[in-house]
């Protein structure tokens, strides 16, 4: 008999702790097969945010410390300036990455510092009870936007992809969504992609995860994936945003 | 050499392996010695960070994987820096951190003063911790404290904080450094490195289990007793016979002394009284003093900070009364002495 799926190795034997449909789950999932197939548990530091992954060191069988919300890429910057044979991988929310840790996001992209982010963009902050993101949607309701959020007064959804591809110390951004198995696949790829893009030397390297928050967004686990597919993607086009390693067209 | 670049020149000689700063006056000249001198060392980093925020997040970086890391800046800069030392001390990581100190409060002036005294043994950022402060008066001081800054915090997992000010970071006096650069910057043992050979490790402190963190918290002051114990230093100056004692620290400290000397030519026995950690505050030996001095003048550039720690230490033993000037304005000697000499005699102790 073929063995076709297991736990992976650097994913620990414990619970989740995430809500039901909760896109946290799959994508650490995701990153640990990655981790494994490409031999990375022995060498990879893991930067979890304050958000609804702060414990993702319960989870992920890697190095991992805590950091301040929204400093991922600065500690990063920190673990590879100083040890620059170890992946160091950031994973953040959108309230981590695109809310209060914006300028630290930006200049560890622009400096081309040679990490990995994993983020996660559930157009919430989930942690603290599904307060408005830089992500919300315009219309979408949330604990601080009950009226649905107004771009006069919250201003729009911030594309953290597109504005930081055209950044020359960026070398791979991609945005998967986890609304299918297909988009799951997509996902693997984009997160393998990322970590060669570092182990590589090449710079910046990102997956935008588009992820749904079932609990904040007051759906079925089953609605919640198929609003990521068919609502978020309208707002947050999937795709290839950057990635250095393909050879350019001439067209 | 000047004080900023002989703090620099300390740190590379302790074996400094990354330094991220942000620039800000008056120590800016630290920030470009360690861009001159330490980006080009092998292995080592010199960053210009895009804020003080990220640049201590970075040292929390460099720290957790066992790099001797620091990054300096002056008062606004250091509130900055509060949310990323809370972490340190709170995940047990080693870092020194310079405070060439300036008027505040606000953007205030650049000129030097000592009003981040509170903030910098009070911990300063949020949480029930410590770090261990030095108040260095002097270039060779800054650069012997920058040394004994990095083994203190390796030694107690700690993040150390050199306390200076505007002057001292500018002025020049000669100065000897007691150790060569390393070839190979030391690596802290026990540092995240990758989960070779042995179970994977978590540096953290969030949980929601209070009590857990009640035992961080009890282990930590466990650690800042036996820090207190072992390391409180301070320094004296002819106190043996004196009336009246000044308990002053740092550029402040340097300025008594030229008033006591001038006083004790005219025959006033006045002595000083130098805290050398600002914490753990050396308050043994000043209750110690004040068997037999009764009268005691707290001198700082500031409204008034540590004289709080100095009436705790002498509880109720002794007078205490106070001279400050805030906002950047540094007094001369001749200005504290004409003080302290007032002080002499109208408490009747010429006699
Ligand atoms: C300085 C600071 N401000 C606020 C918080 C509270 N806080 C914790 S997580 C979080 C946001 C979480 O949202 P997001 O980053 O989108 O992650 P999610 O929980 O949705 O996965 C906030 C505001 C904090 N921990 N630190
Ligand atoms: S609140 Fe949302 S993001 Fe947080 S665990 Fe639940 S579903 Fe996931």
């Amino acid at each position: 008999m073929k063995l076709i799926y297991s736990r992976p190795k650097s994913l620990k034997k414990a619970a989740f702790h995430y809500c039901p449909g909760c896109g946290h789950s799959v994508a650490h999932r995701v990153v640990c097969e990655v981790i494994d197939e490409m031999e990375l548990q022995d060498k990879t530091i893991g930067i979890p945010p304050p958000g609804c992954s702060v414990f993702a060191y319960n989870y992920f069988d890697v190095d991992m410390a805590e950091s301040a919300h929204g400093r991922g890429a600065a500690v990063a910057t920190g673990i590879k300036r100083a040890c620059p044979q170890i992946i160091v991988f950031t994973y953040q929310g959108d309230g981590d990455l695109a809310g209060i840790g914006t300028a630290e996001t930006i200049h560890a992209a622009n400096r081309g510092e040679n990490i990995t982010t994993i983020f996660i963009n559930n157009a919430v902050y989930g942690m603290t009870g599904g307060q408005m993101a830089p992500t919300t949607l315009c219309g979408m309701k949330t604990t601080t936007t009950p009226y649905g959020r107004d771009h006069v007064i919250e201003g729009y959804p911030l594309r953290m992809s597109e504005m930081l591809a055209p950044l020359d110390g960026v070398a791979y951004i991609e945005r998967v969504a986890i609304s299918s198995p297909a988009g799951i696949r997509r996902m693997k790829k984009a997160v393998a992609k990322a970590f060669q893009t570092q182990i590589d030397n090449r710079g910046f390297s990102m997956v935008e995860i588009l992820s749904p928050c079932p609990t904040n967004w007051k759906m079925t686990p089953a609605q919640s994936w198929k609003w990521v597919g068919e609502e978020m993607t309208q707002v947050f086009p999937l795709g290839v945003y950057k990635d250095v390693m393909e050879p350019k067209h001439a067209d | 050499m000047d004080g900023n670049s002989a703090i620099a020149e300390a740190a590379i000689r302790a074996g400094l392996r990354c330094y991220f700063g942000y620039p800000i006056t008056p120590q800016n000249e630290l920030t470009e010695y360690m861009a001159l001198h330490l980006g080009r060392r092998k292995g080592c980093t010199f960053l210009q960070a895009e804020s003080e925020v990220a640049a201590i997040n970075m040292v929390y970086g460099a720290s957790l994987v066992g790099a001797r890391a620091m990054t300096s800046s002056s008062s606004p800069g250091i509130s900055l820096k509060q949310e990323g030392i809370s972490y340190l001390a709170a995940c047990e990581l080693p870092a020194v951190i310079v405070n060439m100190q300036r008027g505040g409060p606000g953007l205030g002036s650049i000129s030097a003063a000592q009003s981040d005294y509170f903030q910098a043994t009070r911990g300063g950022g949020h949480g029930d911790y410590r770090t261990i402060v030095l108040g260095p008066c002097s270039v060779q001081e800054l650069a012997d404290m920058t040394m004994r800054a990095f083994d203190l915090a390796d030694k107690y997992k700690i993040p150390v904080m050199i306390l200076g000010d505007g002057v001292l970071g500018q002025m020049k006096e000669p100065v000897d450094f007691k150790r060569e650069a390393p070839d190979v910057t030391p690596t802290r043992e026990g540092a995240l490195m990758g989960a070779r050979g042995r179970a994977s490790r978590v540096v953290k402190t969030f949980t929601s289990n209070p009590s857990e963190l009640e035992e961080i918290n009890w282990s930590l002051f466990r650690r800042y007793q036996l820090i207190k114990k072992n390391e409180t230093t301070w320094d004296t100056f002819m106190t043996d016979d004196a009336r009246l004692v000044v308990v002053t620290y740092g550029i402040a400290a340097r300025i008594a002394k030229g008033a006591i000397k001038n006083l004790r030519a005219e025959g006033l026995k006045v002595g000083l009284y130098r805290p050398v950690t600002l914490w753990p505050f050396p308050d043994e030996p000043l209750r110690e003093l004040s068997k037999n001095v009764k009268q005691f003048l707290v001198f700082e550039m500031n409204m008034g900070q540590m004289i709080e720690d100095v009436q705790l230490a002498l509880a109720g033993q002794g007078e205490v009364s106070f001279y400050g000037r805030p906002g950047g304005v540094i007094p001369t000697p001749d200005e504290v002495g004409r003080v302290m000499s007032r002080l002499y005699y109208q408490k009747g102790l010429r006699s």
